[in-house]
């Protein structure tokens, strides 16, 4: 306790110290002086996504002289934050993929409430709505540095035109233009039936879409059950999909092999042949497709997902920075990460969506990118957040449990709505009990 | 304290210092025993308490955690799993490993033999993980498994030119029975009929196919066209031989009545066909064998058959290492006795039968023993080769600890899953224990 509280002195002291600003040592831009202070961030990225959340944390080291190290963490971060904080070695800040996440951190009074600053740069830069999602009772907690845009279906362009078939609306149009791409000689739609996240999404875009967002943020709450009619209408529909064997790549089984990155790569290599014409997820596709030779905007194009009940569903997914501690350099980089500059950074990476308004959207690599993230800050409030992202971990983010586990079921039998139902319901009674 | 060292006759030591003998030995365990204490029987007493208190670890539940370990169905599964696996691997790794001992040492390249079948043991459970990730990647292109079984199952078996291919919008024909498909009206002779078909992607059309063409009317004959009814693009006008469509050469087509195959042909590279004037009045049938899907291999690692793909991916880890300690036990064995043996009119099998395999016994249990102890802990193996779809299906007792502890965080359950392992090893670990000492007094 005393440790503790010597050494936010310390770093409180060195931080005012550099807050004239006149040294000579005072770097040219305009954050806080930090130098010789460390910050440590745990954030679960792995791949191209760290590298380009590395240049953001290397432009913060530039402008205020801080020593910024990326923590690697594991999923369900929860858990292994959890084991930081045991060991009282917990990281300044954590990138926090869940609003659940956000919540339990709370109420396990390891999240710290933004500074002044952080929360002028949210008041300023972000709509209510995003604001809103990163406060638990009314507290602002957390700061949306990436969003996830997760009602898209991107398709081979080349497929598309081969098959003569229009970007579709609404989700007959869909089913159509399946059968269209199918008649032409190519499989439509590829599945990620492996990583059970993937099929939550697919069933939260239909159910958003058919039920509404209220009846969404019932279900999300667990306030109506799964077993609920509005819960059958959605299974249902998405059957007309996962049904039908000749629609998926590699028929059931072999979507409930086929991982997420495999998904889009074999969406976008074969040339006008690929193994599936359509691969459904949101914007961070991008990535994946950047691995394959197809470019997007023109080889890979993307649409809306469709209609399923009046209005196309606005499914979003968000990494939230939470401070875990009371330091000087933890709202220092929260307030840079709220502000449009380091949004900036990681845009021109790609496979990045902010929901920071204030985003130059000229900072996009491309039109497609463009489209994404205007037509995400456009939603405005509407957005809903991802629904198995709300959940407690053991039913929405459990490989293999819960709510994953129910719904790969359910592609391997999607015949059996009744069944997934009472599965669904049974993990979830469990898991909101606690 | 010191100056009772040097004090007293040597006969009978004073009572000091037998009191320090009895102390020396204390003192010099004290450290082990501290260590041990500390990183050994403290944490199986805490996982003993922590499994009879609550999620939260705050009251005491009795029981329940123990209970749930046998009502939950992804802990059964694990359960069920660990059994196959305590059944199988130890078993089937020492049994290879027995034959590669016997057999390395009566052939010249023994040495090297021995080296590669070691070499896996060399690489971490996770490196080998990954590796037979990819050898059972579902895919044949990917997947050396499915490769393999793939390309012996296609020798015997070949797959059809159009796997894909049904009927479109607004077809005259209809599914039947077993992937065929038929004529909805019987076909009459001198009237030319258009059979359209959909799903063959112009470039996976056989070579030969050339423009599809529509077929001439003769009295004599039963004349028709199969044909890709899609024009790239755009789809073309159902049921029209559009100019840019291609034939089906070579699609095979009969004519049935009742039920009976009266004639047959095959079509030529622009999709015309013809049949003889008996299949006049006679539905036309494309049978299955024209759709037949390329063979996709084996599901290796769908629900049924993981936890045996896993398995044997062990098996190729751990034979090596059952190999390389039953040799060194059958270089212990004396010659004499099979030599004996054979001068006795033993044939080899029987030698092998009943002096190398009795001979060896004491080693084989010790490997089987370290292997059982070995397989009961599985988890890298499991966590690395399943996909997600079919984790729980191969759901051992291990990895479902791990995940009762940090998916869940429910360190009751987890540590009732604790002290079961650490039951379940128990018998093992005391009958190793007793063949040690046996072994000592001798």
């Amino acid at each position: 306790m005393l440790a503790a509280a010597a050494a936010l002195t310390l770093s409180a002291c060195g931080g005012s110290g550099g807050d004239g600003g006149k040294d000579d040592d005072a770097p040219k831009a305009k954050g806080p002086n930090l130098k010789g202070q460390t910050v440590s961030v745990a954030a679960v990225w792995s791949g191209p996504e760290k590298d380009a959340f590395r240049k953001v944390l290397d432009a913060f080291e530039e402008s205020t002289g801080a020593k910024v190290t990326l923590v690697p963490a594991q999923d369900p971060i929860i858990g292994f934050l959890e084991s930081k904080v045991a060991g009282g070695g917990q990281p300044d800040v954590a990138m926090l993929p869940q609003v659940g996440a956000i919540e339990q951190a709370v109420a396990n009074g390891w999240a710290k409430p933004l500074g002044k600053g952080a929360e002028e740069a949210l008041t300023t830069n972000y709509s209510k709505g995003w604001a809103d999602l990163g406060s638990v009772d009314g507290t602002p907690y957390g700061v949306y540095f990436k969003a996830a845009n997760k009602s898209l279906v991107w398709y081979n362009t080349a497929v598309f035109e081969n098959a003569g078939v229009e970007e579709p609306k609404t989700w007959d149009e869909f089913l159509k233009a399946a059968q269209t791409v199918f008649d032409s000689g190519v499989t439509p739609v590829s599945v990620a039936g492996a990583d059970g996240w993937t099929l939550t999404d697919w069933f939260e875009n239909v159910y958003l879409s058919q039920a509404g967002p209220e009846k969404y943020d019932q279900l999300a709450k667990h306030e109506i059950k799964w077993t609920d009619a509005s819960v059958t209408k959605a299974l249902e529909t998405l059957a007309d999909l996962f049904g039908n064997k000749d629609f998926l790549a590699g028929g059931q089984s072999g979507a409930l092999q086929t991982e997420f990155p495999a998904s889009v790569t074999q969406t976008f290599t074969g040339g006008d042949q690929p193994k599936a014409g359509m691969v459904f997820e949101g914007d961070f596709v991008s990535i994946n497709i950047g691995q394959t030779d197809a470019e997007i905007g023109t080889d890979a194009k993307v649409f809306p997902f469709p209609a399923v009940g009046e209005n196309s569903p606005a499914v979003v997914g968000g990494d939230a920075a939470v401070a875990l501690k009371d330091s000087k350099g933890a709202q220092a980089l929260l307030t840079f990460l709220a502000g449009p500059e380091s949004a900036e950074i990681w845009a021109k990476e790609g496979g990045f969506l902010s929901p920071n308004k204030a985003v130059d959207t000229a900072a996009y690599p491309n039109d497609v990118q463009r489209d994404i993230a205007e037509a995400l800050i456009a939603a405005g409030d509407d957005i809903r957040f991802d629904m198995s992202d709300q959940a407690p971990q053991a039913f929405g983010g459990t490989p293999g449990k819960g709510e994953w586990k129910a719904l790969q079921d359910f592609l391997k039998n999607p015949k059996d709505v009744a069944g997934t139902q009472k599965a669904l319901e049974r993990a979830a009674a469990a898991a909101y009990k606690e | 304290m010191a100056d009772g060292t040097k004090t007293g006759p040597a006969a009978a030591p004073p009572a000091p210092a037998r009191r320090r003998r009895r102390w020396t030995p204390v003192l010099f365990l004290l450290p082990a025993l501290v260590l041990l204490g500390a990183l050994v029987v403290y944490p199986i007493g805490y996982s003993v308490v922590r499994s009879v208190l609550d999620k939260a670890g705050e009251s005491f539940v009795g029981v329940d955690n123990y209970v749930t370990l046998f009502t939950d169905d992804s802990i059964r599964t694990a359960l069920a799993n660990n059994l196959i696996w305590v059944a199988l691997a130890p078993t089937v790794a020492t049994a290879l490993g027995l034959v590669f001992a016997v057999l390395t040492e009566r052939v010249r390249w023994g040495t090297a033999f021995k080296l590669v079948v070691f070499m896996p043991m060399a690489i971490s459970m996770l490196a080998s993980g990954i590796i037979f990730r990819l050898v059972y990647e579902q895919d044949p292109d990917r997947g050396v498994a499915n490769a393999a079984w793939v390309a012996v199952h296609d020798t015997f078996n070949e797959s059809s030119a159009f796997p894909k291919a049904h009927p479109g919008p607004k077809s005259p024909l209809e599914k039947s029975e077993g992937g065929s498909f038929t004529t909805r009206e019987p076909a009459r002779a001198g009237e030319p009929v258009l059979l359209p078909l959909v799903g063959v992607a112009p470039d996976k059309m056989p070579e030969d196919a050339a423009p599809a063409a529509e077929a001439k009317a003769d009295p004599g004959k039963v004349t028709g066209t199969a044909w890709q009814d899609f024009t790239r693009g755009g789809g073309g006008t159902p049921s029209v031989v559009d100019p840019e469509e291609l034939g089906y050469p070579g699609i095979r087509v009969e004519a049935v009545k009742d039920g009976k195959v009266v004639a047959e042909t095959r079509a030529g590279p622009d999709g015309t066909f013809a049949l003889p004037a008996e299949a006049d009045g006679a539905q036309l049938r494309f049978p299955a064998d024209n759709f037949r899907e390329p063979y996709n291999g084996v599901d290796w690692l769908g629900p049924s058959l993981v936890t045996l793909s896993v398995i044997s991916a062990y098996v190729w880890m751990w034979a090596g290492f059952a190999m390389v300690l039953i040799a060194a036990g059958l270089a212990g064995v004396p010659r004499e006795l099979m030599e004996a043996a054979r001068i006795d009119g033993a044939n080899e099998w029987q030698v092998f039968r009943r002096i190398t395999v009795p001979m060896l016994a004491p080693v084989l249990g010790v490997v089987l023993v370290t292997l059982m102890i070995n397989v009961l802990k599985i988890f890298d193996l499991i966590v690395v080769i399943a996909p997600g779809s079919s984790r729980d299906d191969a759901n051992v007792l291990a990895v479902q600890l791990y995940d009762s502890a940090f998916g869940d965080r429910d360190l009751g359950v987890a540590s009732a899953i604790a002290v079961l392992l650490f039951l379940l090893v128990m018998p093992v670990m005391v009958t190793n224990v007793r063949r040690l000492r046996k072994e000592a007094r001798r």
